[in-house]
C-alpha cells in the first residue's frame, strides 16, 4: 500500500493563547533565593509557622537534585523563574468585582457560565492569587467550606497546619520541596461527615505572565461517609519562555467516604508541568481520579493513592494526547496498606506528531494488604511513524494472595479497520477521527461534558495523501 | 435486464510477501456481468482468488488493478475511491469483519447510512428500525449498543454483516464467505437475511464453500473460480455438481 502521511490539527488553542498585558500588581524577583520566600511570605501574611515551612522547604530543595528518570528537565532554569505574581486584583465572590480582563478570560473559558449551570461552587485563580471564589449557600449551612488556600490557612488554621503537606512532604522529591517554599493560592475543601455535595465544585487555575511559575496547593478533606466531585481546569496562554507549574494536591479521604477529582490539564506547549497528586484513603472509602493531560511542553504526573483502610479503592481513569514538541510522561500509583483493597487503572495514550508519550506505574502491595486487587490496563496509539510511546509499569507485591492483572497494548491504527469503514461509505478522514474517538470513549464519558466536548475537538482530522 | 457490475479481462496482483516490492499475480483475466435482480455464486478452492476479486471490486489499496476495466452502472469503477464505491451502493459482507473499539453499532451504522444518503438520519426513526432488523437476525437489542464487533462470536460478527446490509440497502452485496464458522441454525438466520434483502431492484455476489447457505436461494449464475481465472460457468445445477464430485473434474478446463 502506498504510504500516506496522517496529519492530526492540533488542538484549537486560540481559545486558550489570548494573553492578557501583564497588569500585575507585583511580581517577585526571578530565581529563588530566602529573601524571595521571606518576601512573598510576609505579602501573604503568613503565619510564623508557615514561614519556617517555606524556609526548611528551601533547604531541602536546595540538597535535593533533579530527578534522573523521566523527561529530560535540563532546560529549567529556576533562576529565570518568576515564582510569585500577585494580579491587581482581591478575592472576591462577585463576578462584578473582578477587573474587565480578567473576567473576560474566564468568560471565554466559560466558567462564569459553567457556574450557573453545572456547578456548586467555583474558585479561579489568575497567575499566583485566587481571584475569585463561591459556593452554594445551602452547602454553606451544611458546613461544607470551599475557599481558596490563603483564607482557609488564616480561618481554618488547625485544620490547614494538621494536613498542609503531610500527604506530600516538602523531602519527596525536589519540586514539591519547591512548591512548599513558594506555594501560593490554590483550593481548600472541606466536606462534614454524611454530607454529600451533590454538584460539582470546579477550581479553575489560569497562569497569565510569561516566564512565572504557578504553585498552588489544593487540599480537600472528606470526612467520614461523605461525597464530593472536584474539578480541575488550567490553561495558559503561549509564550517563548519557559512557564513552571509545579502545584500540589493532598486528598484525604475518611472512612466511608467518596471523592472523584476530575482534572483537565491544558496548558501551553512553553509549559513545564511537573506536578504531585495525592490522595489517602480510609476504611471502605474511594478515590476515583479522572485525569486528562492535553498540553504542555514537558508534563511528569502520576497521581497516587494511597489506600490505608480496608476495602479502600481507587479508580484511575487517564488519557493522554501528546502532540508535535511534547514529552508527556504521566501515569498513577497505588500503594496498597490493608487488606482487600482494590484498585482499578485504565489509561489511554495518543502520541502524533513527533510527540512522546509515556504511561508509568507503580503498584505496590506492602506486607499488611492480603487479598488485595489491583488491575492495569493501559493501551497507546501512535498516528504516524514518528511519534513515540512507551508503557513502563512497575510492581512491587509483598503481601499475600494478590490478585494483579497487567494488559498494555500499543500499536497504530489498523488499516483494515479504515478499509472497513470505508467500505460502509465513510471518508477515510472520517474512519479516521472515528477511531480515534472510539479509543479514547471509554475515558472521554467519564470526563466532564465540557471537556468531553473538548476532547472530540482534538481528534478532528486533517489528512494528506489518500487510500483506496 | 439493468446491468449494474460489468467487469471486464479484469487482472488483479499483490505484494509477494516474499519478494521485495514484487507483485504476485492472482487474478488473471476476470469477465464478470451482474444484473438487478440476479444472484451470482462464485465457487472455487482455497487460494484461487475469491476474497481477492471481492476486495478489488470494493477497493482495497493492497490489490493492484494491473489490467481491464471494471464499471458500477455504467461508471468506471477504478476511479473512485472505497468510501465513494459504498456511496454508489457497493456492500462487502468481510470474511474476518474488524473490531472497532468505542464505536457502537448503532452509531457505526448510523453514520455509515448518513455517509451514503448525504442526509440526516433521525435518531428515533433508526432505532426502530434498526431493532426490528435485529429482531429478524435474532441479534439481542443489547448489542445496538455494544463496541463493533468488540468480544462478538464468529456467527455474531456475521450476523452484524447483515444487519449492516439490511440497514444500508446496497444496489449490491458481496458476501464474502458470509457463512464460514457458522453453526446449522445461524446459517438459517443469514439465508433468511439475504433472501429478505434480495429484490428486483439490487443483486447478490455471494462466495461460499459451503453450499449450505444457497439452498434458499434462486441462484441465477454460478462461476467457477480456479487458479485466477474462471473455468466454469453455469446456472444452479453446477453446485450440486460440485457438491456431489468436488472440483476435480475442472481441473485443466482452461
Amino acid at each position: 500500500m502506498a504510504q500516506e502521511k496522517t496529519y492530526i490539527e492540533d488542538i484549537e488553542r486560540t481559545l486558550y493563547d489570548i494573553k492578557n498585558v501583564d497588569k500585575s500588581k507585583y511580581k517577585s524577583q526571578s530565581g529563588l533565593t530566602e529573601d524571595i520566600i521571606r518576601d512573598i511570605s510576609a505579602r501573604k501574611n503568613d503565619p510564623e509557622w508557615m514561614l519556617e515551612f517555606r524556609l526548611k522547604s528551601l533547604e531541602v530543595y536546595n540538597q535535593l537534585s533533579l530527578p534522573n528518570w523521566g523527561p529530560d528537565l535540563s532546560e529549567l532554569n529556576m533562576d529565570e523563574i518568576v515564582t510569585y505574581v500577585q494580579p491587581d486584583a482581591k478575592m472576591t465572590g462577585s463576578w462584578d468585582e473582578v477587573p474587565d480582563d480578567i473576567k473576560e478570560t474566564f468568560d471565554r473559558l466559560g466558567i462564569p457560565e459553567a457556574e450557573q449551570t453545572s456547578l456548586a461552587g467555583v474558585g479561579a485563580q489568575y497567575d499566583s492569587e485566587v481571584v475569585y471564589h463561591s459556593i452554594q449557600e445551602d452547602l454553606v449551612k451544611q458546613g461544607v467550606i470551599y475557599t481558596d488556600m490563603e483564607t482557609a490557612l488564616h480561618e481554618h488554621e488547625e485544620i490547614v497546619r494538621d494536613h498542609f503537606m503531610k500527604l506530600v512532604p516538602p523531602k519527596d522529591h525536589k519540586f514539591a520541596a519547591l512548591h512548599g517554599a513558594v506555594w501560593s493560592g490554590g483550593s481548600f475543601v472541606y466536606v462534614p461527615e454524611g454530607v454529600h455535595v451533590e454538584i460539582p465544585l470546579q477550581s479553575y487555575f489560569r497562569l497569565n505572565a510569561a516566564g512565572a511559575g504557578q504553585f498552588e496547593h489544593t487540599l480537600i478533606i472528606v470526612e467520614k461517609n461523605a461525597s464530593l466531585h472536584f474539578i480541575e481546569g488550567c490553561s495558559a496562554p503561549k509564550y517563548n519562555v519557559t512557564n513552571l507549574h509545579a502545584g500540589c494536591v493532598e486528598l484525604f479521604v475518611n472512612d466511608g467516604a467518596r471523592l472523584r477529582y476530575s482534572t483537565i490539564e491544558n496548558w501551553s506547549r512553553n509549559m513545564m508541568n511537573l506536578n504531585t497528586k495525592r490522595a489517602v484513603v480510609g476504611k471502605d472509602g474511594i478515590i476515583e481520579w479522572v485525569s486528562g493531560s492535553f498540553g504542555s511542553h514537558v508534563s511528569m504526573l502520576y497521581p497516587c493513592s494511597v489506600l490505608k483502610g480496608e476495602n479502600a479503592k481507587c479508580e484511575f481513569t487517564g488519557v493522554t494526547f501528546a502532540s508535535k514538541g511534547q514529552n508527556l510522561d504521566t501515569g498513577a500509583s497505588v500503594i496498597h496498606c490493608a487488606p482487600h483493597t482494590s484498585a482499578n487503572i485504565s489509561t489511554r495514550t495518543i502520541s502524533k506528531a513527533g510527540g512522546k508519550a509515556t504511561y508509568r506505574s507503580a503498584v505496590k502491595v506492602t506486607k499488611n494488604a492480603p487479598y488485595a486487587k489491583c488491575s492495569v490496563n493501559c493501551e497507546s496509539l501512535m498516528l504516524d511513524d514518528i511519534s513515540r510511546s512507551d508503557t513502563l509499569p512497575t510492581m512491587d507485591i509483598e503481601g499475600d494472595e494478590a490478585d494483579i492483572g497487567h494488559e498494555a497494548t500499543i500499536g497504530r491504527i489498523s488499516d483494515e479497520a479504515i478499509f472497513y469503514l470505508m467500505s460502509r461509505g465513510i471518508s477515510e478522514e472520517e474512519a479516521r477521527s472515528m477511531i480515534v474517538r472510539g479509543f479514547v470513549e471509554p475515558i472521554a464519558k467519564e470526563l466532564p461534558l465540557e471537556y468531553a466536548v473538548e476532547m472530540n475537538n482534538l481528534v478532528n482530522i486533517e489528512l494528506e495523501g489518500t487510500m483506496g | 435486464m439493468e446491468k449494474l457490475l460489468n467487469i471486464k479481462n479484469l487482472q488483479v496482483s499483490v505484494a509477494d510477501g516474499e519478494a521485495d516490492g514484487a507483485l504476485k499475480e492472482i487474478l488473471k483475466g476476470i469477465n464478470l456481468e451482474v444484473n438487478k435482480g440476479e444472484i451470482h455464486v462464485v465457487l472455487g478452492p482455497n487460494g484461487s482468488g475469491k476474497s481477492t476479486l471481492m476486495n478489488a471490486i470494493m477497493g482495497h489499496p493492497k490489490y493492484q488493478i494491473t489490467d481491464g476495466t471494471m464499471d458500477f452502472e455504467g461508471e468506471d469503477l477504478l476511479e473512485l475511491k472505497t468510501f465513494e464505491r459504498a456511496r454508489r451502493g457497493i456492500f462487502l459482507s468481510f470474511q474476518t469483519p474488524e473490531e472497532i473499539p468505542g464505536i457502537t453499532v448503532e452509531n457505526m451504522i448510523r453514520t455509515a447510512k448518513q455517509s451514503i444518503t448525504g442526509e440526516n438520519i433521525k435518531i428515533l426513526k433508526f432505532r426502530k428500525e434498526l431493532k426490528a432488523a435485529m429482531k429478524e437476525l435474532q441479534m439481542d437489542e443489547s448489542y445496538a449498543q455494544r463496541y463493533m464487533n468488540v468480544g462478538f462470536s464468529g456467527g455474531e460478527k456475521k450476523r452484524n454483516e447483515i444487519l449492516q446490509m439490511l440497514m444500508l440497502q446496497p444496489k449490491l452485496a458481496l458476501l464474502d464467505e458470509t457463512d464460514s464458522g457458522l453453526d446449522v441454525d445461524a446459517i438459517q438466520i443469514v439465508s433468511n437475511g439475504v433472501k429478505r434483502f434480495h429484490n428486483e431492484d439490487n443483486a447478490c455476489l455471494i462466495i461460499t464453500h459451503n453450499t449450505r447457505i444457497l439452498k434458499q436461494l434462486k441462484v441465477d449464475r454460478v462461476h467457477v473460480l480456479m487458479q485466477g481465472k474462471l473455468v466454469a460457468e453455469g446456472g444452479p445445477e453446477l453446485i450440486d455438481k460440485i457438491d456431489k464430485d468436488g472440483f476435480g473434474f475442472l481441473q485443466g478446463a482452461e
